[in-house]
């Protein structure tokens, strides 16, 4: 067994006709402008390689058509690659019968949509019970179930209305407690929060994390918003054009971009959110100063010293010290980085 | 230059001999197999025979109350369930209380043989793109032939009565089932049919729980507007021995009994308005969920 619970290796998908013999070009390099206008095939993935951990929350982001819709539906097959390999569990979903792909859809993957997916002609009710039902639930244990996870989203009460009746947030809780129900250990999230107004996002954000909290899914979620990958991501990985570009921890995105496209990405985000006492301490040995968690964030640990009229944090875990930050580490790490050269940043854009 | 002025037509003897040849080919055809395809289509003759005498057995304050309650479940008005009362008792007042009972038992029928046959045909066609390109034009012949042209191959095969009758108002009435079906079906929004996908349905599931219900109002339309052509098609069934409504009409056309010809005509009229208000309702009724509205 591997230590990943999803391990994509070497996935490409290419669309059109002759797909399986245009791997070899575009493997030896050819770029998808030259794939396009040369061979009239369009490059949806390229060589992407990424494990995702269990009982985490596994961000991939990138801009519309850097292939991460693609990429996620690899997972559950409803997109067909073209060569590759996408274990779960040990087991090549892409090497799996028919039935078997039903069998992991049923039981293993539950997926969340960007457009909610609901069916207008069923109630609430019978829209969370819909991945029971499929399952072969009988009726009054499926409606327990639903109404279990629609009462954990918010949603009691509303029961017997029609998606159509409900707000854009209401009926995305509908979806994700849709996806819930099913109980499999892997939920993908298809930019599920992106059609939602910023407000409604971030509460859809906040049921999230604290449904995670609890339930320790894998949770493999599509988004191209960094600010929604820092809030919720354990792991980010970020595809530009199919390929992988980077992929790590929120912090090593935003203190060390692999490149300008994500250094572009990041340049406007509030570091001092995202970073941690615990990115920024270096041991000295020293007790002095203001006893903080390593895992505040910049933004926190500030407030605190403020308050208490500290300009030194010593950085504890597990209430032993391992190291210092002063005030003027943490300016310096949220203070904007150089781009190295502005010229190559700004063609991404 | 006599290519350019006179067109270059088949050899009147060829042409002649490909007409004979066809003419009698079908003849023989029809000789050697008519009683065969007569006795297929024995129990559909059967089971008309038997409804329409069980209509006309019927006594009639049963049947007005079966049409009252039956256009109440549908639409769910008073209103329209009593003007379908009055309507029938207007219709057995003026006489034609057993012509009307035959072309209702007709129209029935029909209707149940359109939906049958149609609705899975619809279904086939919307999952095959080749199945659509080669049923279509199928179609567009069954809706736009002379229906006399079909008409004449389908005596000569079975003879005049209710069967071929029944047969033509299905030719002509089947049609908008299946076209409204197969749209229904490809109209259905693809993220929908992605999600049932996701968890797993198969294609059973998806076509019965996802599929057809959001279809739902389109083939509604389609069983509407098929029980509309097979009343259209009650005149012309008449011609070839199919009891009913359509008779009279033909009668009045033949001796000029203006009166007659409008009376039996406005009760055909009568029958269509109440079938499509009632279907109409009920095709309403199974869309609430697309009164949206936030209320909340």
């Amino acid at each position: 067994m591997s230590e990943y619970k999803i391990e994509i290796k070497s996935l490409y998908k290419i669309f059109g006709p002759n797909d399986k013999s245009m791997v070899d070009l575009v493997a030896n390099g050819l770029g998808k402008q030259d794939l396009l206008d040369h061979h009239k095939h369009v490059l949806g993935l390229r060589d992407v390689n990424i494990g995702i951990s269990a009982n985490s929350i596994n961000v991939i982001m990138g801009l519309s058509g850097s292939g991460k819709s693609t990429l996620i539906r690899h997972i559950n097959r409803l997109i067909e690659p073209t060569v590759g390999q996408i274990i779960v569990d040990g087991k090549d979903v892409l090497a799996m019968a028919k039935e078997q792909i039903r069998d992991f859809r049923r039981f293993g993957a539950s997926m969340v949509f960007q457009k909610f997916g609901l069916m207008p002609h069923r109630t609430v009710l019978e829209n969370g019970m819909y991945g029971l039902n499929i399952q072969g639930v009988a009726s009054g244990e499926a409606e327990k179930r639903a109404k279990h996870w629609l009462n954990r989203v918010g949603l009691s009460g509303f029961e017997d209305r029609f998606p159509a009746q409900l707000s854009g947030g209401m009926q995305q809780r509908v979806g994700l407690a849709r996806a819930l129900a099913t109980d499999a250990d892997i939920l993908l999230m298809d930019e599920a929060f992106s059609a939602l107004d910023p407000l409604i996002r971030a509460d859809m954000q906040g049921i999230l994390l604290d449904l995670q909290n609890e339930l320790h899914k894998t949770i493999v979620f599509i988004t191209h918003d960094l600010d929604e990958a820092l809030r919720i991501g354990d792991d980010i990985a970020i595809l530009r054009d199919g390929e992988l570009i980077q992929k790590g921890s929120p912090q090593s995105i935003v203190l060390k971009p692999a490149d300008d496209y994500v250094a572009d990405f990041t340049k406007d985000v509030n570091r001092a959110r995202v970073l941690t006492l615990n990115t920024l301490s270096h041991a000295t040995g020293s007790k002095e100063g203001l006893p903080l968690n390593s895992d505040l964030s910049i933004e926190q640990a500030m407030q605190a010293m403020i308050e208490s009229d500290h300009n030194l944090v010593t950085v504890m875990k597990e209430n032993k010290p391992i190291g210092q930050v002063s005030l003027s580490d943490m300016v310096g790490a949220i203070a904007k980085p150089k781009t190295t050269d502005s010229g190559a940043s700004n063609a991404y854009r | 230059m006599s290519f350019f002025t006179k067109f270059p037509e088949m050899e009147r003897a060829d042409l002649r001999d490909l007409k004979k040849g066809i003419d009698s080919s079908f003849k023989e055809f029809s000789r050697s197999w008519g009683e065969s395809i007569e006795a297929f289509f024995d129990p559909l003759f059967y089971f008309l025979v038997k409804f329409e005498k069980l209509l006309l057995a019927t006594p009639w304050p049963i049947i007005i109350l079966i049409v009252a309650a039956l256009s109440y479940l549908g639409s769910r008005s008073w209103k329209l369930s009593l003007g379908a009362a009055i309507s029938f008792l207007l219709i057995g007042y003026l006489g034609m209380w057993n012509n009307t009972m035959s072309t209702v038992a007709l129209i029935s029928v029909a209707t149940i043989i359109c939906i049958a046959f149609g609705i899975p045909i619809g279904i086939a066609m919307s999952k095959s793109d080749r199945l659509q390109a080669i049923i279509t034009p199928v179609l567009d012949i069954m809706q736009t032939i002379p229906i006399f042209v079909y008409l004449l191959p389908v005596v000569m095969l079975l003879g005049i009565g209710k069967v071929p009758g029944l047969i033509a108002v299905c030719v002509y009435a089947m049609p908008p089932i299946v076209r409204l079906t197969n749209l229904g079906l490809r109209l259905v929004d693809k993220e929908i049919l992605e999600a049932a996908d996701a968890f797993g349905s198969n294609y059973r599931q998806r076509l019965f729980r996802v599929q057809l219900p959001l279809a739902l109002p389109n083939i509604f339309a389609g069983v509407n507007q098929t029980i509309m052509m097979a009343l259209a098609m009650v005149v012309i069934a008449s011609m070839i021995g199919v009891k009913g409504l359509g008779v009279p009409v033909l009668q009045s056309i033949q001796n000029q009994y203006l009166a007659l010809g409008l009376m039996n005509g406005l009760a055909i009229v009568a029958l269509a308005i109440i079938f499509d208000r009632v279907s109409q309702q009920y095709g309403k009724r199974l869309q609430r969920h697309r009164e949206g509205g936030n209320d909340v």
